[in-house]
């Protein structure tokens, strides 16, 4: 161990594969995708669109949270995750750690904000004031961060679909500055109209299930839920009973300043932001074992982060997938959740499936693994997260 | 830290006339009313005017604060880019909600969706220098800026990056001004009076102000951070003044090293409080400067709060004082803090270069 590495010493997640880790890795082993049609967010998109949505209403997670009704269904996934990852990691109140919550997510509390907004519209002194309260995007990591007691850092960071890679590795950074000594870091995010009406108007939206990185893919599927990891430096391992999962021992964010919503045809940010985490993590590219893409099936996005692999990595690809097509694309959560199924390849090297993949890209042909595999061999596993804004994030995530 | 950050240089648009000019000593603009909107400059001559249509509001105030913060630093491009804002691009949101709204879901368009996400400041001035390197964007409330901040000191300490691009962007729009002020936070005052008559209310502020922040030294610097902390308190349990006592023994000082205290009242009552305990600390040890009385209340304030107090050190003169109190040397020290609701502090704390 070296004084400055940082550990992943607990896991939480919540998404369209289950309630919790137990639930997400039965599925992720069984090939179940979450992908099916809207039953739970109101739009009159419900029949059309293929979404990932956390199978349970707003009451259920209330109840499971401990939060009032009302609250933001972003701050109830954040909630359930990330008490299942301060709990994995056997923190508790008394640990005299300094703790920190650094939470993502893309628009905060619309889901609130948007029945409040339906009332106002008409009649500036209607809609309820409870409903936009938690508009802002640090309300809910607020909300959460009360409830575990966490108070001596608390950050939000929204930087659209590559939001939680960046509060993952903004944890991890405070902790090796000596800010903190373990972070709950990752992100949330709950369907909307907003979003779901927003990518509509991109006509980026697959009505059928998605096929990332297929020939054919037609584009994304909206989902849900919410990811965490908890990091911790040596000492706080040291006054915790708790295992250790991996390190993380790569991040890079660079910005492809390409477009404010595509990706360069060229993978320009995706290409720096893989290279700069392998170079941070000190490992040579053979090394890694497997990587779990952004993949969203957009026509743009495969294309850009495929052309990127392949000048990376040339003939000898790793092993690859993108996990959007069991929880489809969560926003700011994918990176969070990602990060954890990451964690799982590394502690027990599981190869998820790309789950639909028939035909392989004519542009830029990579071939994902299709089935599920335990592959004990793999030590170093590589998450990517692109967003709107070319914001490019890469982690890596090593076998201590 | 052990690593000397340097402030380069400024870009601030805000209720006041901040923007490409030498720091202001003249009178204040005074605003009357609930709100203090920005002097906004002309953009079509900083941007043409075919880029400005396509830009919204809160994208023409943070990316010609940023410019101008560029064109000050007499650097071609920083090594990283870094925002906050707790409230986002307000207006392409509530663009896009209105027209979700009005057509129902139907027959929308792309464009105020893609400008609506919180990063789009910071992205858009990424691409519009094509600078690819670090790029985040803080939405923490009351701290957002403190966060950027934070995040941009880190990066220079780390050692990767030599100048930072850290900004503090927030807008009022008519709808946003309409729902905050059914949570009766504000109260119609003269900008002026403000502080010195308080009641029950605040005037809402808006501003972006932009920073040039460098492990290096140049011959034009305005200040030093020495330090930067901050605290979320939710359940108001905090001592101000202990708490910055702290703080300052930490760095082995006293509250009568410093020269100038610039702290955040807005002239309510109901906030102002967080400060007494402070100011009796102070008592007649160094002056004290405010500033939401010149910006307004809005979550990133303490943004034109570190304008003010690096124009104070680079000029020996508080901008917009009448006052002429301060004999401010190569030596002085400026602390500010800021607090508003919901338990977010900040202490900032420079010294001249």
């Amino acid at each position: 161990m070296h004084t400055s590495d940082i550990y992943v010493a607990g896991l939480g997640v919540i998404s369209a594969l289950g309630y919790d880790l137990k639930a997400n890795r039965h599925a992720l082993q069984s090939g179940e995708s979450g992908i099916g049609a809207i039953k739970h967010l109101k739009t009159i998109h419900k029949d059309v669109f293929s979404v990932g949505e956390v199978k349970y209403s707003n009451a259920d997670l209330e109840q499971a949270s401990h939060l009032p009704p009302g609250t933001s269904r972003t701050a109830l996934l954040s909630s359930i995750a990330a008490r299942e990852a301060y709990t994995n990691a056997g923190l508790h109140p008394q640990t005299g750690l300094k703790i920190g919550f650094v939470s993502a997510n893309s628009v905060g509390g619309m889901d609130k904000s948007e029945d409040f907004y339906s009332a106002f519209s008409n009649d500036h002194h209607k809609g309820k004031l409870r409903d936009v309260v938690g508009h802002e995007c640090g309300y809910s990591t607020e909300l959460v961060a009360r409830q575990l007691g966490i108070h001596h850092y608390v950050s939000t960071i929204s930087t659209a679909c590559s939001s939680s890679a960046n509060a993952i590795f903004h944890a991890a950074r405070m902790i090796a500055a000596g800010y903190l000594d373990v972070a709950v870091a990752g992100g949330a995010e709950s369907l909307t109209r907003f979003t779901l009406n927003g990518f509509n108007t991109l006509m980026i939206l697959d009505p059928n299930p998605c096929k990332p990185l297929d020939e054919n893919r037609k584009g994304l599927n909206l989902g849900e839920g919410a990811g965490y990891v908890v990091l911790a430096s040596e000492y706080a391992l040291s006054k915790l009973d708790t295992k250790v999962y991996c390190r993380l021992s790569g991040w890079h964010n660079v910005n492809d300043a390409f477009h404010q919503t595509a990706s360069s045809p060229d993978g320009a940010g995706s290409y720096m932001a893989m290279q700069g985490a392998l170079r941070k993590s000190g490992l040579r590219k053979e090394e890694i074992g497997y990587i779990n893409l952004h993949g969203t099936s957009t026509q743009n996005n495969d294309l850009s982060e495929g052309t990127a692999l392949i000048r990376l990595f040339g003939e000898a690809l790793p092993k690859l997938s993108s996990t959007k097509a069991y929880t489809g694309h969560t926003l700011g959560a994918s990176g969070g959740i990602e990060a954890v199924f990451s964690v799982m390849s590394v502690m027990d090297g599981y190869v998820y499936p790309n789950l639909r993949f028939e035909t392989p890209m004519k542009d830029a042909p990579l071939h994902p693994v299709t089935s599920f595999d335990i592959d004990r061999s793999i030590r170093h596993v590589l998450s990517n997260s692109f967003g709107f804004g070319g914001n490019c994030s890469s982690l890596i995530f090593s076998a201590t | 830290m052990t690593k000397k950050v340097y402030i380069r240089s400024v870009g601030m648009i805000s209720p006041q006339v901040t923007f490409a000019q030498e720091v202001p000593l003249g009178i204040s603009t005074i605003h009357e009313g609930r709100r203090m909107n920005a002097i906004e400059p002309d953009y079509k001559i900083i941007f043409g005017p075919k880029s400005i249509r396509r830009m919204s509001r809160i994208i023409r105030m943070g990316s010609a604060a940023a410019v101008e913060c560029m064109y000050h630093s007499g650097l071609i491009m920083p090594d990283a880019i870094i925002t906050g804002t707790a409230y986002g691009c307000l207006e392409d949101t509530i663009i896009f909600l209105n027209k979700m709204e009005e057509n129902k879901e139907e027959m929308l368009t792309p464009t105020a969706f893609i400008q609506s996400t919180h990063n789009s400041v910071g992205a858009q001035i990424a691409l519009s220098i094509k600078c690819q390197g670090y790029n985040n964007t803080f939405v923490n409330r009351g701290l957002s800026f403190e966060q950027a901040l934070l995040d941009a000191m880190l990066l220079i300490e780390e050692g990767d990056v030599t100048n930072v691009l850290v900004g503090g962007i927030d807008e009022i729009t008519n709808t946003s001004h309409a729902i905050l002020s059914r949570f009766d936070l504000y109260r119609s005052a003269k900008s002026d009076l403000l502080i010195e008559q308080p009641g029950k209310g605040t005037m809402a502020g808006e501003g972006a102000g932009f920073f040039l922040i460098s492990s290096e030294a140049s011959t034009s610097d305005m200040a030093v951070i020495e330090h930067l902390s901050m605290k979320f308190d939710p359940d108001e349990k905090l001592n101000t003044a202990q708490w910055i006592n702290d703080v300052l023994s930490d760095l082995q000082m006293k509250l009568s090293d410093i020269d100038l205290f610039i702290l955040g009242h807005n002239g309510d009552l109901r906030n102002d409080g967080t400060y007494e305990s402070l100011q009796q600390a102070i008592g007649d040890s160094a002056p004290i400067a405010y500033f939401k009385h010149l910006c307004g209340e809005y979550p990133t304030a303490s943004s034109f709060g570190l304008w003010l107090a690096a124009s104070s050190l680079k000029n020996g003169r508080v901008p917009f004082s009448a006052e002429d109190f301060l004999q401010l040397d190569a030596s002085s020290r400026v602390l500010m803090y800021n607090s508003a609701s919901n338990g977010h502090h900040s202490l900032m704390l420079l010294s001249a270069c």
